[in-house]
């Protein structure tokens, strides 16, 4: 492993049978098992002739419900392998004392602890955000589809083809083993010659294709494509917050692109910015990475920020409290997300007057954050709150996220930093609010929303089960790293000397697989309420007496969202609507305007994916070949001019009856 | 201009005569920086920040002439899409021009031989 490009077959590139892992038991078992799996896994869809049903009405969909779905499934697989990482670690740690090694050498849990990062914030909290806003935003706003219904299948199939090419590092070849960000000189040529740094380059480049897309998909949907009456100032919270995420993407990732662009030119071409030597700056990569870095922790937590915005107003039914300066706080965030990002590089030299800026900067982003905190407090006040799961969620994450954002506040003092930084302290915050602001946040999401997607409520009592587990589960696991973080103990290491420290990280250990059961008391809900989906059917598309568009329609909506555009004239559409005694139209239906599915999405991620791997292991030719399909099969699909149909009003018609009767029966 | 009339939206096309201007100014803001750089009329510094100059006018000319932007296309998104690039683009090069200056101030000096060791 440790010999640079010593022998590059013309043919093969660096790939040959050393890449495969054979020495290391645990990933030949993982290995076996996932094969196993996968092989049961084709063999039945294959058996119930499913390939047909899923690519037609699937894969190929540009449906914004279908694709919305098909993230949020990516994301909860890929939170399944980032959470194994986890709990590896976990374990790891609170085994390797008293002069034990653990199970894990330091080739392995590198990668892991890398891997983890990687997949967590780039697979899975981004699909899964991702998801809910592409499933939520057009409905919210009374729209059809996205604007451009093709673009967002080709954004959902490149996302997926970066998350396979991490999937893909795991059995053929390794993961880079420099920590999330990948900060030179480590993860240079000069020390980390193998391909595991080339994996996480060309995955997240892969994948960064399809995120850009999906925000200016959903910027020009949420600007353009407003039911009429819908001022900016009568968009639901959810959108706005949406709008102000993809704004952030668009705005952020392009930087991304290209530090990992100037990085691989680093590693394939030999020029020298981030290197030590030749007047390279590693800084330079700290810097701009952390200039994409900071805005990307808000477009993870904005939309969310929404969510609970959606699920305390509709759960207290109130309109939400301070809807203006909702609005507000979240531009401010939008803007002030940009001037902070030097908080996470306090240590790296710079004097008092640039720290100090970016400490203040910091800490004033915490009153937006907080405004709207007091404002969902607000809301509930004399409120009639109905504790359903996405409205526990939404308190589990008030109160977890503000500890997150205290100990925030405390890292942005710098010289707090200076003691503090890269310890596991730090991670304890990071986790405390990522955990306690996203993924509750989403937990939240899913409970709401799953009825709008698949027409049934999720079982509560396996929702509370999984609540309590991984809100348990989640202070028992972190609580302990603050404590450690605060005595001295740094992140990302493998063995420790000091025995005292063991218990600590047994009870993280602990928590770790209270999470687990968390995990999987949701999966369990997932097939619980499957089976018992007649009972928890959601009859009129409005389980929760909703405030907004979505539940205006049925559960699930009709491939066309709306027979009839609506007209709004509030904030809270459907509450309006409801109030004023709204008729469902029942005639005069029209055809509807829908585009057409189309492979071209699947075709153009899978060349990409192969050409990605093609980069990784050097095979020049094949990437040259990838590359130039892919470009022929853009220019192609741009010829295709049979991309749009029209439903027949007749067929409207009968969907739109087909739920009258649903309706009565419900009366 | 008559094709406004047939787009309510505001979506602004270019007419021939804007493609004409926007072209030959982008031809003298071109041709003055090489002029400017191989002849050398004034010294290196001027002639630096009057590139620089001419750049900028540059981009303006692409977007007025060529991406037809003003404050009324699109109801305004693209003026608003403009501001907001800039004060990020603003944001972005002035920070990080300023922290890496700024870089070394709490480092202990080095030797500078050292600087070429791995």
């Amino acid at each position: 492993m440790s010999a640079p490009s010593a022998v590059v077959s013309p043919i093969f590139g660096r790939l040959s049978l050393d890449a495969l892992p054979l020495h290391e038991p645990i990933l030949v078992t993982t290995f076996a098992a996932v094969a196993l799996g996968g092989v049961a896994l084709l063999a039945l869809l294959t058996w119930f002739r499913l390939w047909g049903y899923l690519w037609k009405e699937w894969f190929t969909s540009v449906d914004h419900k279908k694709i919305g779905i098909m993230y949020m499934v990516l994301g909860l697989v890929m939170l399944l392998r980032g959470f194994a990482d986890a709990i590896m670690m976990r374990l790891q740690q609170a085994l390797a004392f008293n002069g034990s090694e653990g199970y894990l050498n330091a080739h392995h849990y590198d990668q892991i602890f890398t891997a983890h990062g990687v997949i967590m914030i780039f697979f899975v909290a981004m699909p899964l955000v991702t998801g809910i806003m592409n499933y939520v935003v057009p409905l919210q706003i009374g729209a059809r589809d996205v604007s451009f219904p093709f673009l967002n299948n080709f954004s959902f199939w490149m996302t997926t083809a970066g998350a396979v090419l991490v999937m893909m590092s795991l059995f053929v070849g390794e993961f880079a083993r420099t920590g999330w960000l990948a900060y030179p000189p480590l993860s240079g040529l000069a020390y980390s010659p193998d391909v595991g740094v080339d994996y996480y380059i060309w995955a997240l480049q892969i994948a960064g294709v399809g995120t850009t897309l999906s925000g200016i998909n959903l910027i020009v949907t949420i600007v353009k494509l407003r039911a009429p009456g819908m001022t900016m100032m009568r968009m639901p919270v959810f959108t706005w917050t949406s709008l102000c995420t993809n704004v952030l993407i668009v705005a952020s990732f392009p930087v991304l692109t290209a530090v990992l662009t100037l990085l691989s030119l680093d590693r394939y071409v030999g020029t020298n910015f981030f290197t030590n030597d030749f007047g390279g700056n590693p800084m330079m990569y700290v810097n701009l990475i952390w200039i994409w870095g900071h805005p990307e922790v808000y477009i993870l937590i904005l939309p969310l920020f929404g969510v609970f915005s959606e699920v305390t107003s509709t759960f207290s039914g109130k309109r939400l409290f301070g809807y203006t300066s909702m609005v507000y706080a979240t531009v401010v965030i939008t803007i002030l997300s940009y001037l902070v990002w030097l908080h996470h590089f306090f240590t790296m030299g710079s004097g008092a007057s640039v720290n100090s800026f970016f400490g203040i900067t910091t800490m004033v982003i915490s009153i937006p954050t907080g405004a709207k905190l007091f404002n969902w407090l607000f809301t509930m006040y004399r409120g009639r709150i109905r504790f359903e799961l996405p409205m526990m969620w939404t308190v589990a994450f008030m109160l977890t996220f503000v500890v997150g954002g205290m100990t925030g506040v405390l890292l942005a003092v710098p010289p707090a930093d200076f003691v503090l930084h890269n310890s596991l302290f730090l991670i304890a915050h990071f986790h405390n609010v990522i955990i306690g602001g996203v993924l509750f946040g989403l937990f939240a999401a899913i409970n709401y929303w799953f009825p709008k997607a698949f027409g049934f409520k999720l079982d509560v009592f396996w929702g509370k089960v999984s609540f309590w587990c991984w809100v348990v589960g989640f202070w028992m696991a972190f609580m302990p790293l603050y404590i450690l973080g605060l005595m001295g103990v740094t992140r990302r290491m493998r063995v420790f000397d000091d025995p005292s420290l063991q218990i600590w990280f047994v009870v993280a250990g602990v928590g770790a697989v209270v999470i687990a059961i968390g995990i999987a008391a949701m999966l369990i809900q997932f097939v619980v309420s499957f089976m018992r989906r007649e009972a928890l059917r959601d009859v009129d598309g409005d389980p929760w007496n909703g405030r907004t568009l979505e539940w205006s329609t049925s559960s699930p909506p009709p491939e066309y969202n709306f027979a009839f555009t609506p007209i709004i004239h509030d904030l809270d559409a459907w509450h309006d609507m409801k109030r004023r005694g709204h008729e469902r139209p029942v005639a005069g239906f029209r055809p509807i305007h829908m585009p057409k599915n189309t492979g071209t999405g699947v075709v153009l991620s899978a060349i990409s994916l192969v050409c990605g791997f093609a980069l990784v292991w050097h095979i020049w030719w094949l990437a040259a070949l990838s590359f130039l399909a892919i470009l022929v099969t853009a220019i192609t699909h741009t010829f295709n001019y049979n991309r749009d149909f029209h439903i027949p009003a007749a067929t409207v018609a009968a969907t739109e009856s087909e739920r009258a009767p649903a309706l009565v029966a419900a009366e | 201009m008559s094709h406004d009339a047939h787009h309510a939206e505001g979506t602004p096309h270019g007419s021939l005569r804007d493609y004409v201007i926007g072209f030959s100014l982008s031809v003298v803001l071109t041709a003055i920086p090489f002029w400017l750089v191989m002849e050398r009329p004034l010294s290196a510094g001027l002639t630096g920040v009057l590139i620089m100059g001419f750049a900028v006018a540059q981009i303006l000319v692409h977007m007025v002439y060529f991406l037809h932007m003003n404050g009324r296309s699109e109801g305004g998104w693209t003026m608003i899409a403009l501001v907001f690039t800039l004060i990020v683009v603003a944001i972005t090069m002035t920070g990080s021009l300023w922290v890496m200056y700024h870089l070394n101030t709490n480092m202990m000096p080095m030797p500078h031989a050292l600087g070429g060791v791995p």
